[in-house]
């Protein structure tokens, strides 16, 4: 029996030994698998296709059951993402099953932005197993794992090719989600355009580097039919949940007027192994690539964006201690740093603005020194024409006496020459 | 971080669903049954107690192989100056299942004189072992981690009969929240039925005293699994009995050992509990082990690393942000001091607007003083002008008149004169 991938990772430091009778350690992957079917399963399934290519009949037709409601009108304005959870159960395993569909898909005139949605949705649910898993108290064990696990691309029965809008859109999903493309309404192409179709959209892939699920062959107990499978994709396939009599059998299928296609038929359509491969082989694989492969490789690129790295710069590894302490001593400085330049720009202001002021007060005490001047000037004015008034006053005054003197001598004189006058005239007489 | 598209996502509400036929999801488990057995299985067994208590001699008996050899000598024959933590691994196959088994042994566990901290390197290596994986989880690029995760320790009690060694005690209770612990009884062949009864329920009664946290079995709904598991838990701690050498008894080859009054048979219940523990151990609960392991002891240590590691002396926040990871409880605290950083410059905004304000008013009101001041001093002087000029008016009016007069009188003494002078030259005739 070929190695195993733990004893390949043992390498040299495990010696083989041999045992002497039946340990029994070879229960170990029943109760692996018993612990599995106590805990239930989960798968998550996303249903890309334009309106009317049979995505819900088809997945009804796959899990034998009416899923949900009404069929969708083409007049959405954008794409719309709708999931439905559903607790199915066969024999004694519990499945979990989510199917999301994408409503409005390839309606739009514009479809420039139509894989933008589906990208989000499954970034988006990378995001919250990546979130609970980085968390301090984590429950991850009970962790209702909401990631895609499968994709089927619904492409239309056209005979032609690919439409643009299908490998723009499958390139942008091919690293995020595991791609199975499928031929819908297979029943409108015939057998010889089928073959020529298929080979035409597998090229197509490949020319444009679309990489889709391969059914793994590394495992010797499924390598051989997995092997031939991959080489039948894409499935061209038929849905129908309505059922038909043929011979003394009740089959689903679909009655036209020329003949009744139907979905089991190997011949018909590739339902069968659709089914088989989907569910009944690969399904353990699907979910275990999207976990170990394109989980990892978000997960990666979000740890990358956020600073995280593997090595410090002398290419030692970091512990997960020191990188978080290297983020926190970083964080902190930052916080340490915004709150300095915080306080200097007040500084900053609160000089300038004290400046400002020093400078308005300066103004305002020139501009009273020089109003007081001004009143000191005026003022000096005042008094000296207040003087030269006193002073005209003066020699007013004076003049005044001085003529009143020289009347009252005049008239003193007078006076007395009327005295002597009369004297003179009295001496006369 | 999340896309800004989340409006575009419709979740539906779970619903069950009967299917209407076979689907075959049901082969799940045979998926995950062939992928484990690719993969192989490890399990790392770890082995405490002092020398002499046979546990090499167990280890091979319950993995029916020469695990320890003249070549690979056990614990016991290793003994040096300190406890030492040693593994060793092997390969081993059966039933095309593969099965790493790694088992650490602790020679030196309880030999010495002075035992005090004899368990330190026990809980060491455990403690590295969490952290390897706690490291290897958490890089960026993450590989296949090889898990050496200590999931099960055998602890052996000698079988003294009385009760559990203080040693005991404190061993068990430093280990029972990092490992499962399985306590034995050593070499039971020492001891009657009865006795063994005894010592066992002294042992469980101790054990419930000090608050032991020994493996616990879990529940399960099978009623017929949980009568089983009843039966185990009544007789708690398993009493063993190893050995190396096959005997013939009745015409069977059996392991056991031979004594002068018979042969203790490894694997006949009645005469001790191997035959419990090596189902329990190996063929029904080795994979509940590792996920007791996993989810409860692993968890534990890295809630605690990383509590530690985010809050960093910042105690406050003890239970509240376990729920978060330690980058959203950095967002959180950046978030909080950019709020605080807000804060903080809102209030220095204000006292600096409040001071500003203050100056401005101080400055006007300087201003206005100034101003009335030197309206006041303009008053004075244009009143002391009007005062002057009505003094001058006065004045102007009084001299006016008064020179008027005075023309008046020198007019008169003119004419006086005139006449006096015709009055005399009249005389003279």
């Amino acid at each position: 029996m070929a190695s195993t991938e733990i004893a390949r990772q043992a390498g040299e430091g495990a010696r083989a030994v041999p045992l002497s009778g039946h340990v029994g350690f070879d229960s170990m992957p029943d109760q692996l698998v018993n612990k599995s079917v106590n805990h239930g399963f989960c798968f998550n399934i996303l249903c890309i296709g334009e309106t009317g290519l049979g995505k819900s009949t088809l997945m009804d037709t796959l899990f034998n059951t009416k899923f949900e409601g009404d069929p969708n009108q083409h007049n959405q304005p954008g794409v719309t993402l709708k999931s439905n959870t559903y607790e199915l159960q066969e024999s004694n395993v519990r499945l979990k099953l989510t199917v999301v569909n994408t409503v409005g898909f390839g309606d739009q005139i514009n479809k420039d932005e139509s894989y933008k949605p589906i990208v989000d949705f499954i970034d988006t649910q990378f995001e919250a197993y990546l979130q609970e898993e980085l968390k301090i108290k984590r429950t991850l064990h009970n962790y209702h794992d909401s990631r895609i696990h499968a994709c089927l691309y619904f492409i239309a029965p056209t005979g032609h090719s690919l439409k643009s809008l299908d490998l723009v859109t499958m390139k942008k999903l091919d690293s995020k989600v595991n791609i199975i493309p499928i031929i819908a309404k297979s029943d409108a192409i015939s057998k010889s355009e089928l073959a020529k179709f298929k080979i035409k959209i597998t090229s197509e892939l490949v020319s444009n580097g679309v990489q889709i699920y391969q059914f793994p062959t590394d495992d010797e107990s499924v390598a051989e039919i997995n092997s031939s499978m991959n080489s039948h994709l894409p499935f061209a396939v038929v849905g129908s949940t309505e059922e038909v009599k043929i011979g003394n059998k009740m089959v689903k299928a679909r009655q036209y007027p020329w003949g009744t296609v139907q979905v089991e038929n190997e011949n018909h359509c590739d339902f069968v192994k659709l089914r088989e491969m989907l569910i009944r082989v690969n399904m353990e694989d699907l979910r275990e690539q999207t976990h170990a492969r394109h989980y990892e490789l978000y997960r990666r690129c979000k740890l990358e964006e956020m600073g995280f790295k593997d090595t410090d710069p002398d290419s030692k590894p970091f512990s997960l201690q020191e990188t978080y302490e290297a983020k926190r001593n970083e964080f902190m400085g930052e916080l340490q740093k915004k709150e300095e330049e915080m306080r200097q720009m007040f500084v900053q202001r609160v000089k300038e603005k004290e400046a400002e002021l020093k400078e308005a007060e300066k103004e305002l005490h020139e501009k009273f020194d020089s109003l007081k001047k001004l009143h000191q000037d005026e003022k000096k004015k005042l008094e000296e024409k207040k003087k030269s008034l006193d002073d005209e006053l003066n020699m007013f005054k004076q003049k005044k006496t001085a003529a009143e003197l020289l009347l009252n001598q005049a008239q003193q004189a007078g006076a007395s020459t009327t005295l002597k006058r009369d004297k003179e005239r009295k001496n006369f007489f | 971080m999340l896309p800004r598209s989340s409006a575009l996502f419709i979740f539906g509400s779970q619903q069950q669903k009967n299917l209407e036929g076979y689907v075959g999801f049901a082969n799940l488990p045979n998926q995950v049954y062939r992928k484990s057995v690719k993969r192989g299985f490890e399990f790392t067994l770890m082995v405490v107690g002092e020398s002499g208590l046979g546990k090499s001699t167990l280890i091979n008996s319950l993995f029916l192989t020469d695990l320890y050899s003249p070549e690979y000598p056990g614990p016991s024959h290793r003994i040096k100056k300190t406890v030492q933590v040693e593994q060793s691994k092997v390969l081993v196959k059966e039933g095309g299942v593969q099965l790493l088994l790694t088992i650490v042994d602790t020679p030196g566990f309880g030999d010495a004189v002075d035992n005090s901290n004899c368990w330190q390197p026990v809980i060491d290596y455990i403690d590295n072992k969490f952290e390897d994986y706690l490291n290897a989880e958490s890089r960026v690029n993450r590989r296949q981690m090889p898990d050496s995760r200590v999931q099960c320790c055998l602890y052996f009690i000698a079988p003294s009969g009385h009760g559990l060694k203080p040693l005991d005690i404190e061993f068990m209770k430093r280990l029972h929240e990092k490992v499962n612990i399985i306590p034995l009884i050593a070499k039971a062949d020492t001891m009657t039925p009865e006795e063994c009864q005894q010592f066992k329920r002294q042992i469980m009664r101790e054990i419930q005293e000090h608050k032991i946290k020994i493996y616990e079995f879990p529940e399960t709904d099978d009623e017929e699994e949980m009568k089983f598991i009843r039966k185990i838990k009544d007789r708690l701690p398993l009493a063993v009995v190893g050995s190396n050498t096959i005997i013939e008894v009745n015409g069977k080859r059996v392991r056991g050992r031979q004594y002068p009054w018979g042969v203790a048979e490894v694997e006949n219940g009645e005469h001790c509990d191997f035959t419990i523990l090596r189902n329990m151990l190996i063929r029904t609960h080795m994979q509940d082990l590792k996920d007791v392991t996993n989810n409860v002891h692993y968890e534990n240590y890295r809630s605690r690393k990383l509590a530690a590691v985010t809050y960093n002396g910042v105690d406050n926040n003890k239970n509240k942000g376990l729920t978060k990871s330690p980058l959203a409880q950095m967002e959180e605290e950046r978030r909080d001091h950019v709020a605080k950083m807000k804060k903080m410059e809102q209030e220095m905004e204000q006292v600096f607007e409040m001071k500003v304000k203050e100056k401005l008013q101080k400055l006007r009101d300087s201003e206005a003083e100034l101003q009335r001041r030197h309206e006041q001093m303009k008053k004075n002087l244009e009143a002391q002008h009007r005062e002057l000029e009505e003094k001058r008016r006065q004045h102007e009016d009084e001299r006016s008149n008064w020179e008027a007069q005075q023309r008046i009188v020198e007019q008169q003494k003119l004419d006086l004169s005139r006449t006096l002078e015709k009055n005399k030259k009249k005389k003279i005739f």
